[in-house]
């Protein structure tokens, strides 16, 4: 059994207490990289959550780009700010966002569901293009949150985003854990492998299906809105394709089992992402292309396999 | 009566594979479905479990029309199903496969149980203890001989204790020396339970010895009904079924 | 009235470079089962082929006609040189997993790509518009349209007989058409399964890249052409039906007259027409209008 599983909630806090103490000693670039980790962990989450049901969003760029721009517009026109809220906001918008398409998207599988959460996505990549009123494909610029009704000043700000962003990310991840054990998450695993015996069983597939894009759709979201509040930035391109190829690179690298890993991929990815572009701008695609073939190839089940021994 | 069906009609295009089919069953009865490939046994089978609508008739069970319903609403009443090539999840261990068995038939899916909490794994654990696939609990089906795979397949149906349970043909792909301590097992583990079993079976010596009633299919219809020794005498039995009558 | 044409010929004409693609792409899918996303990375390489070679031909001071040899000349080369090298050196390591699998794997072909073709032909655009020019102008109505548009029509349809006449009527094409059926049967019958995908491979990447070659004159190519591409692909061939011929049609048909009734008369539903057509045709009708394939549906 993977460490995590048999005291989530304690791992996850130690983490927790660990990375914010860090936190205070990392350089800037540091924390906003780890928070831009956790933030895009949250999305491939979900992905992670919906490969345990045998199905891959190849979309989830459209609840990312939901969070993204309910929190960016509740802080705009309602003027609510504090970064908790927000965080709240996102997942609650994407939620909703999604909860008509969960049952029509439960009924499909293999490359038609890839296909389905692909165009839906880029339908609102192309309406967000065009609407004006959110910047058009230039998208708009987002204020500076607030914590507790306290105002972050510049020299804090990074640190207290960082630290909400660690936090909702390790209490979703331990969230993330308990739904995977669970007799819930046991059936979603069931449904991959056999979706008849499941049915014959009394279980309803299309209801697992169901909840678990909802669910994938929250921490979407919440991702969104977190990684909006510390980019302070947001266009359409949140739900461009390739975004939504970026989240499934990462669930694909950290595979099925382990939620830690899902976290760990989406930081190798920030720091490739960060380094290429700095050092190397026109080869970071390759490396990423060419670490998603040996994964696929030689660790099949990703990274989380390494670690987290089959349960006993 | 437990499970009645009556005016059962199906056709597959010009395939007959059901026709005026009209039985009771009891409470607790042990009855053997038998006749050749293609007889209709298993659509049988499969318009009681759901897999299939009949085109004309009525099944009743305990006293409900389940004839429309899905196969999930079936199961939650109480009827479960083994099948000829094990349904099972490969990629998941013995216990994990009994686990979602018991988190599906008692209807009990959530967030908060843990799939893994004790009492869910005393009762996996006493039924695989039952079906004597004790030893196997942590390895993954798809490591497991196919004998083994049959038994947890029945051991899953088993599972949540079911009233009706419909074996589709329990001994085969198992070996000819296996086929009657496997029986033994499922019998022993079915054990003073009132539950109804009809199982599917080709093999007459398992018939003889376990059935108490005997249903034979021919072409769809029901050519016999009745305790295993006057069935298999029947000369319609002996002609369409067994093979043993001389011309 | 006048706005009808304009909007039917350009319609028309983004339908007719889009369905050379779409057709190489649903052929690999009918063939390979694999629905590749980097088949918008041939559609690039192959406009900056073009590019290479067209310019070559003017450095070699050929006369402008000459460049449409050097467009041909572009694709093949694309394709006789990245069909064998993707399709034996990488794909076929992959065959028979799962179909989305090999998606990803496709999508990681497509990530390196994007970074090869910049290493080999830099960030910055390339313009090929000489070739744009050669066919003249033509009067349809009092519009003004450009000859070039029109021949990328008929080259359109010449493929599209090719490709149905070289599958239905010659023997290779109809073992190729057992290959999509069943693999199983045709293998077992004594095709030789991996040369035909070999082929169609070959085929379909020299479907992209001629598309990509051909479109070159038109547009700046520049890094990042094969993002919009691949997607728009797979709206065509979702809505057609993957693995059909006549769906690439029908399909890059509805796409491309979608697309230019948007911008004439709809700026606003410019890009998200095509996804909401995919969308409700994977909705309603899974399977696309021409059916080849069942649908994974429950």
């Amino acid at each position: 059994m993977g460490f995590a599983t048999r005291a989530p909630a304690a791992i996850g806090l130690l983490l927790t207490a660990l990375l914010l103490g860090a936190g205070c000693l990392m350089p800037k670039w540091l924390t906003f990289l780890i928070t831009m980790a956790a933030s895009h962990g949250l999305v491939s989450l979900g992905i992670v959550l919906l490969m345990r049901g045998g199905v891959v969003s190849f979309g989830q760029g459209l609840v990312f780009a939901a969070g993204g721009y309910a929190a960016a517009l509740a802080f705009a026109q309602l003027g609510i700010t504090d970064a908790l809220g927000l965080t709240l906001i996102g997942g609650a918008v994407a939620t909703l966002l999604a909860a008509p398409f969960a049952p029509l998207l439960a009924r499909y599988r293999g490359i038609f569901f890839a296909m389905l959460t692909l165009a839906l996505s880029m339908v609102a990549y192309g309406a967000l293009v065009k609407v004006s009123a959110l910047g058009g494909s230039d998208g708009f610029n987002m204020g500076r949150a607030t914590l507790f009704g306290q105002k972050l000043p510049d020299a804090q700000v990074g640190y207290v985003l960082y630290s909400v962003t660690v936090v909702m990310s390790a209490l979703l991840a331990i969230a993330a854990r308990r739904c995977f054990d669970s007799t819930r998450g046991l059936v979603t695993l069931a449904v991959r492998e056999n979706e008849l015996r499941v049915e014959y069983l009394g279980g309803s597939v299309r209801e697992a299906m169901a909840i678990n894009f909802m669910l994938a759709a929250f921490v979407g979201g919440a991702g969104g809105a977190l990684t909006v509040m510390s980019l302070g930035h947001i266009d359409p391109n949140f739900s461009y394709w390739t975004t939504s190829g970026e989240f499934v690179f990462v669930a694909i690298l950290a595979g099925w089992q382990s939620v830690l890993a899902v976290f760990v991929a989406s930081l190798v990815l920030e720091m490739v992402r960060s380094f290429s572009s700095l050092y190397f701008p026109n080869t970071w695609q390759l490396a990423l292309g060419l670490f998603l073939l040996f994964v696929i190839r030689f660790l099949p089940r990703g990274i989380g396999s390494l670690w987290f021994r089959d349960k006993p | 009566m437990i499970l009645s069906a009556s005016g059962i009609e199906k056709r597959f295009g010009a395939v007959v594979a059901a026709s005026g089919i009209a039985v009771e069953i009891a409470a607790g009865a042990r009855v053997s479905l038998i006749g050749s490939n293609g007889a209709g046994k298993t659509t049988f089978v499969n318009m009681i479990t759901g897999y299939l609508k009949p085109d004309a008739g009525r099944i009743v069970f305990d006293g409900r029309d389940i004839t429309a319903l899905a196969p999930r609403e079936i199961t939650r009443l109480g009827v479960a199903r083994s099948f000829q090539i094990p349904q099972l999840c490969t990629g998941l261990t013995v216990l994990d496969n009994m686990l979602v068995a018991d988190a599906c038939r008692r209807n009990r899916l959530s967030f908060r149980e843990a799939a893994h909490r004790p009492t869910a794994l005393q009762r996996a654990d006493a039924l695989l203890a039952r079906f004597g696939l004790k030893q196997h609990r942590v390895r993954k089906v798809a490591e497991l001989p196919g004998g083994v795979r049959k038994l947890l397949d029945i051991a899953m149906a088993l599972t949540g204790e079911p009233r009706l349970l419909l074996l589709d043909e329990p001994t085969s792909g198992v070996s000819a020396e296996e086929k009657f301590p496997m029986m033994e097992i499922i019998m022993a583990a079915l054990g003073a339970a009132k539950t109804t079993v009809l199982f599917v079976e080709h093999d007459m010596d398992i018939v003889e010895r376990y059935a108490e009633r005997v249903l034979a299919f021919y072409a769809g219809r029901i050519i016999a009904d009745g305790s295993p020794a006057a069935a298999l005498a029947s000369d319609d039995v002996r002609r369409y079924v067994t093979g043993t009558l001389r011309q | 009235m006048e706005q009808a044409v304009t909007i039917f010929i350009d319609g028309l004409t983004y339908a007719s470079w889009l369905f050379i693609v779409a057709l190489g792409l649903t052929l690999v899918f009918g063939v390979l089962k694999i629905l590749n996303i980097a088949h918008g990375s041939f559609y690039a390489i192959g406009a900056y082929a073009a590019a290479s070679f067209v310019g070559w031909g003017a450095a070699m001071k050929l006369a402008p006609g000459w460049s449409i040899v050097a467009m041909l000349l572009a694709a093949a080369a694309v394709a006789a040189l990245l069909a064998p090298l993707t399709e034996r050196g990488l794909l076929r390591f992959f065959y028979g997993r799962d179909e989305v699998l090999l998606v990803l794997v496709t999508y990681a072909l497509f990530l390196i790509f994007e970074d090869l073709t910049k290493l080999v032909w830099g960030a910055n655009p390339y313009y090929v518009s000489e070739p744009y020019a050669l066919f003249g102008n033509v009067e349809v109505g009092r519009q003004v349209y450009v000859g070039y548009d029109f021949m990328l029509v008929g080259m359109a349809l010449l493929v599209g007989g090719l490709v149905w006449w070289g599958l239905n009527r010659t023997r290779s094409g109809k073992i190729v058409l057992a290959v999509i059926h069943s693999e199983e049967v045709a293998a077992s019958m004594g095709v030789k399964v991996s040369r035909v995908y070999a082929l169609a491979f070959s085929v379909g990447i020299f479907l992209a890249a001629l598309g990509g070659a051909f479109t070159a004159p038109m547009i700046s190519v520049q890094p990042g052409v094969s993002v919009g591409v691949i997607i728009v692909s797979f709206a065509v061939v979702i809505i057609g039906g993957l693995g059909s011929i006549e769906g690439a049609a029908i399909g890059a048909l509805i796409v491309g007259l979608a697309r230019s009734l948007a911008v004439h008369v709809a700026p606003v539903a410019e890009l998200f027409s095509i996804y909401i057509v995919m969308a409700v045709v994977l909705m309603f009708r899974p399977e696309g209008l021409f059916q080849r394939i069942q649908a994974r549906k429950i």
